[in-house]
């Protein structure tokens, strides 16, 4: 029997190119993912092993530098006692914290999240063992600093060029004494590092004298752990020491947890995939068998066994599987190579390294590939095996019968109704509980309607008919009709495209509505016109706020600092402290008793919610503990509505300053006269004293800081539609090729009693795209109910929170059906228009 | 329609071939399936082609129909010469002014009898004469299955569906190819019963390809194939006298 598979594969190969091309996707991705994710955490190993290299120990500080009662780091003389112990080759002292460069326009090099500062630690060689310095020295004098190769590249600085670095505080100019290389992982994942003398870094990040970390060096012979043996008496119990090893794995695993998500996504897109690929090649073994109706019943008439027939699709199956699984593992170290050189692009710097092939990916892709061919075609496998001998004789062709489609359909229904069940259920229920619902009732329902599909398919067509035969004569009325004349092929065809829009759909209606409720949120409640803050995400220094003060045609300005209250017993507060008479101006706030004026009397405001769950109303006094311990009372002056840009609590910064040792500024809002315009945000920069490390947002840029991560993740759906479409193409391909075989006659007859060819291609290209859209709308209308279930349970979290169907969106995705069933039909049309007529009309 | 512009008409020529080859391949391997062949189709005028398998009868009827391209010649449909048109043009003509019944696989099986029978039209973009179109179905006897599909018509009644849509728009010359070949002798007779009223009666011009001689001696006159040359003619024909000359090629075949 297996020869048999074999010459049937041999003799189809083009229709199974098809199948060779979905299972050689998925197979791609599926290694693809494997490869890069080992090559990574293979290069982030030898990265992070060759940055502990030198490190026999390493010490750090969890002291809090706002804790006047201890020390606030490790002090000199502890380092000193360090580097006396037994073995010891050096020790270092380290200190850092957030520096911002300024490129020569001003502008912060490299992504806010990642720009180091910390201090060059000379050894007695006058060098640190950390930078490995490619041009000049390291920083030794105040005005002096060092920094990293790429990030000296970008600002185009040379040593000796003045650099403007900005900290928490104020921007400085300072000297380039040198660039360095360094092991250094911030820097290695595209962040800038800057380089200060030891003291001015102890100044800026701590205080002269105290380091946060110690790094070790071992002398030659001597033992790391003996050394941290003997080193962990002389440390405060804030400090914690551990050797370079112990470090390095626990990197290393960090690492791989962090990667392990990315993995996670990536095979996420190579199980939809082929999960899709399953049903192309499903039908393509359905209209093999279909097409060797007789061979077969031949082959039962002279004696072969159901069990045979079945064998020998599977081995056909198992053979291409084969194939398409040892072409799609080539592919995938490819994908893995270009997603290396992808994320580099994408400044996601990775270290490098050799490209890591292991046995699993390949048995995983072998695996994979091979048994969801067989997989998919069992059924096709077991529909052959029921072909009766007689068959043989029989010169009809066997026609699909719509007989088996009942039982279908009321399994359909049924599973569909359930899922849908589910995920009304969850959206009424709401929370984690309702979402695990919804996402039970959504698989059922897709599951549901991909088995209804082959019955929607005929309603749904017919509806759409009337505009196929407006436009199109003909050539639309006849598409329109072949469309549906085999339902099953139609519905497996339309599903590929139906799944990967269901996702999309969903996603998408889940992300424009919490999109648009945010954006909302934003313009109803800021009134401010700009947003100060820091790029980092830390606090801005006081000196930001009395700059924006002072600045020309400000008329209001209020930060948000953020205050910790305890009140009554271990009962903490989060406030904000704010300018009285400047925050209503800058921000939306809702009085619903009391006078927000109070405030400027040292009187708070409390959050309606907050002041419920309490029991304050205004004219209460409350006691409360601040940051400094000392205890107090406070009054309460009014109640607002709770919103998403208020912290439950205001209060006058002037009252709670004194007890503050670093006031902790988030974010500074500012009013201008005049509105929003380019001179006067540069005036703000200005007044800022263009530190690049402070970002001035204009309502737009909040707007899009807040609904950016959305955009973020649904321009990866996005890829996942890609990924769906590719295989959607690659599905009405094979069942139009099919279609067109099958219809050769007809063909024939209708190009003999005048159907030019160009009519013949648009039916067959009308016949795709109605079998696409048809998928698309399936999609689109499952998704869009997903979409809205999901958002049901968390309505109540985002106020303003109303669905918003994205209609742009949606025509997109239909226009982008259309467009793959066009492309789809490019080939199948050719060769109908093509089609000899003589021949046609001819064949048997 | 009288007599006398009946006799007039059949002087004027439908179709004809002059000088028409057709051939195969090159060198050794070069078959002449049409070998300078000169027939006229009169208007008015059905006419049967014969000949033994391989004779060359349906290329010859391809050929004229514009259905296939020939090798050298001319053929002429009315006053337009095949030769020089191009597939949109042929298509064209075809479409206007050439009816065809084939074998089989003559009807869409997704489109009602009616659809089927107005399909030359629709493509067209014409409206067909309803008037016409009302007559010819009950020439064939069909107004009670105009909403049926063919699934759902026995082999006889698909045939007659094909005549209907064959006459439908008033083509010039109707071309039919073995069109009782599938069919048995009773549902045969009766269509080749109505190409011969549509012959008589409307004045329709028919060309058939049979092997049958019963099916031949329904038509007014038949031209014999062999080697791809016209061998003969017979006016008049019944199936005996057609069968008499058809054994006569057997044993040609034999003794050569």
């Amino acid at each position: 029997m297996f020869r048999t598979a074999l010459r049937n594969v041999l003799a189809h190969k083009a229709r199974l190119l098809m199948t060779v091309l979905a299972v050689m996707l998925g197979v791609a991705f599926v290694s693809g993912t494997l490869v890069f994710a080992d090559t990574l955490s293979n290069a982030f190993r030898n990265q992070s092993a060759k940055s502990y290299d030198d490190v026999a120990v390493a010490i750090t500080s969890y002291a809090d530098p706002d804790d006047a009662k201890k020390e606030p780091g490790l002090s000199r003389k502890t380092l000193d006692a360090i580097a006396a112990v037994d073995g010891v080759d050096a020790a270092y002292g380290r200190v850092d914290g957030f520096a911002g460069v300024a490129d020569p326009d001003g502008k912060l090099i490299g992504v806010g999240w990642s720009n180091k500062g910390s201090n060059f630690a000379p050894g007695k060689d006058g060098k640190d063992p950390a930078y490995t310095f490619t041009d000049g020295s390291g920083p030794v004098k105040d005005d002096q600093i060092a920094l990293d190769k790429e990030s000296a590249a970008k600002g185009e600085y040379r040593v000796g060029d003045r650099v403007r670095v900005a900290t928490n505080g104020p921007v400085k100019e300072y000297t380039l004494s040198g660039v360095f290389t360094t092991e250094d992982g911030a820097v290695n994942a595209g962040g800038s590092l800057v380089l200060f003398d030891t003291a001015v870094a102890q100044k800026q990040y701590l205080e002269p004298g105290y380091f946060q970390s110690v790094t070790v060096t071992a002398a030659p012979g001597a033992s790391d752990a003996k050394i941290l043996d003997a080193v962990k008496p002389l440390l405060p119990d804030t400090a914690e020491a551990k050797t370079g090893q112990a470090l390095a794995d626990e990197q290393a695993e960090q690492i791989e947890q962090g990667l392990g998500s990315l993995k996670q996504v990536l095979l996420g897109f190579a199980g939809i995939a082929l999960f899709v690929g399953v049903f192309l090649i499903s039908n393509t073994f359905t209209m093999l068998v279909a097409q060797r109706t007789k061979e077969i019943a031949l082959m039962r008439a002279v004696g072969a066994s159901r069990r045979q027939i079945t064998r020998s699709v599977l081995a056909e199956a198992a053979l291409v599987g084969l194939v398409a699984s040892a072409i799609g593992f080539v592919l995938g170290i490819g994908l893995a190579v270009g997603l290396r050189s992808g994320m580099a692009a994408f400044e996601m710097k990775i270290p490098g390294g050799p490209l890591i092939l292991s046995a699993t990916p390949v048995i995983a892709a072998l695996g994979v590939g091979v048994l969801i061919t067989m997989l998919a075609a069992w059924l096709p496998g077991r529909r052959a095996a029921k072909i009766p001998p007689v068959a043989a004789m029989n010169s009809v062709h066997a026609v699909a019968t719509t007989k088996s489609l009942v039982l279908r359909n009321s399994i359909g229904a049924a599973i569909t109704a359930l899922g849908a069940a589910g995920i009304v259920l969850g959206a009424s229920s709401g929370g984690d509980d309702g979402r695990m619902y919804i996402a039970a009732g959504a698989f059922l329902a897709l599951i549901g309607v991909i088995i209804l599909i082959p019955l929607l398919s005929r309603p749904v067509i017919a509806l759409v008919r009337p505009l196929l035969v407006g436009p199109f004569g003909v050539s639309g009325k006849l598409a329109g009709q072949n469309a549906v004349r085999n339902p099953r092929r139609t519905g497996a065809t339309a599903s590929a495209l139906a799944i990967g829009l269901t996702l999309v759909t969903g996603l998408s209606v889940l992300g424009v509505t919490v999109g648009t409720a945010i954006d909302k949120m934003t313009t109803d409640n800021i009134k401010a016109d700009y947003m100060v803050s820091m790029a980092n995400g830390l606090g801005l220094d006081p000196s930001a706020l009395t700059a924006l003060e002072k600045a020309k045609g400000v008329s209001a300005v209020s930060p948000q600092q953020s205050v910790y209250f305890e009140t009554g017993d271990e009962d903490f507060v989060s406030a904000s402290a704010v300018t009285p008479g400047d925050i209503e101006k800058v921000l939306n706030v809702d009085v619903v008793s009391g006078d927000i004026g109070s405030l400027a009397e040292g009187r708070i405001a409390v959050a309606e919610k907050t002041a419920r769950s309490k029991g304050w109303k205004p004219g209460d006094t409350v006691p409360v503990t601040f940051d400094d311990e000392k205890k107090g009372t406070l009054e309460v002056g009014a109640v607002y509505k709770d919103s998403e840009f208020l912290s439950p609590v205001l209060v006058d910064t002037k009252v709670v300053n004194p007890h503050e040792t670093r006031p902790s500024i988030q974010q500074i809002f500012v009013k201008v006269d005049g509105g929003q315009s380019p001179a006067n945000e540069k005036a703000l920069i200005d007044a800022l004293g263009d530190n690049p490390a402070i970002t001035v947002m204009d309502r737009q840029d909040i707007r899009d800081e807040f609904g950016g991560v959305i955009n973020t993740l649904l321009n990866i759906m996005y890829g996942l539609l890609a990924m769906a479409l590719i295989i959607a193409v690659l599905g009405v391909v094979n069942t139009l090729a099919m279609s067109v075989f099958e219809r050769q006659q007809e063909i024939g007859m209708l190009r003999a009693i005048g159907l030019d060819r160009r009519r013949v291609k648009r039916m067959v290209r009308l016949e795709a795209v109605v079998i696409s859209v048809f998928g698309a709308t399936v999609g689109i209308g499952l998704g869009s109910f997903l979409g809205w279930a999901v958002g049901e349970t968390f309505a109540d979290k985002i106020p303003g929170y109303a669905l918003v169907l994205p209609w742009d969106r949606i025509g997109i995705f239909l226009v982008l059906a259309g467009l793959v069933g066009v492309l789809a039909a490019l080939w199948p049309a050719r060769n109908a228009a093509r089609l000899n007529m003589l021949n046609a009309i001819k064949a048997e | 329609m009288t007599t006398a512009s009946l006799a007039d008409r059949a002087t004027t020529v439908a179709a004809r071939a002059t000088d028409l080859s057709k051939i195969y391949g090159q060198g050794e391997t070069q078959v002449v399936a049409l070998d300078r062949v000169s027939v006229d189709f009169r208007q008015a005028e059905f006419t049967a082609i014969m000949g033994p398998s391989g004779s060359g009868k349906s290329t010859l009827m391809h050929c004229v129909a514009g259905l296939d391209t020939f090798s050298s010649g001319s053929v002429r449909i009315g006053e337009t010469e095949l030769g020089s048109l191009k597939d949109k043009q042929l298509t064209k003509l075809r479409r206007d002014k050439i009816g065809f019944i084939f074998q089989a696989f003559n009807l869409l099986p997704t489109l009602t009898a009616l659809e089927n029978i107005t399909l030359p039209m629709d493509i067209a973009g014409r409206k067909p004469d309803k008037q016409w179109l009302d007559s010819v179905i009950g020439m064939v006897g069909l107004a009670d299955r105009l909403g049926h599909r063919p699934a759902q018509l026995s082999g006889g009644q698909q045939q007659r569906v094909a005549v209907a849509r064959a006459l439908a728009s008033r083509p010039e010359i109707i071309f039919g190819d073995e069109p009782t070949g599938n069919l048995d002798s009773r549902s045969g007779a009766e269509v080749l019963g109505f190409l011969r009223n549509s012959v008589r009666e409307l004045g329709q011009t028919v060309v058939m390809v049979t092997h049958d001689p019963v099916a031949a001696a329904y038509a007014d006159r038949v031209v014999f194939l062999a080697d791809g040359r016209i061998v003969d003619e017979m006016h008049r024909p019944t199936a005996e006298t057609v069968l008499d000359r058809m054994k006569a090629f057997d044993a040609k075949g034999r003794t050569s």
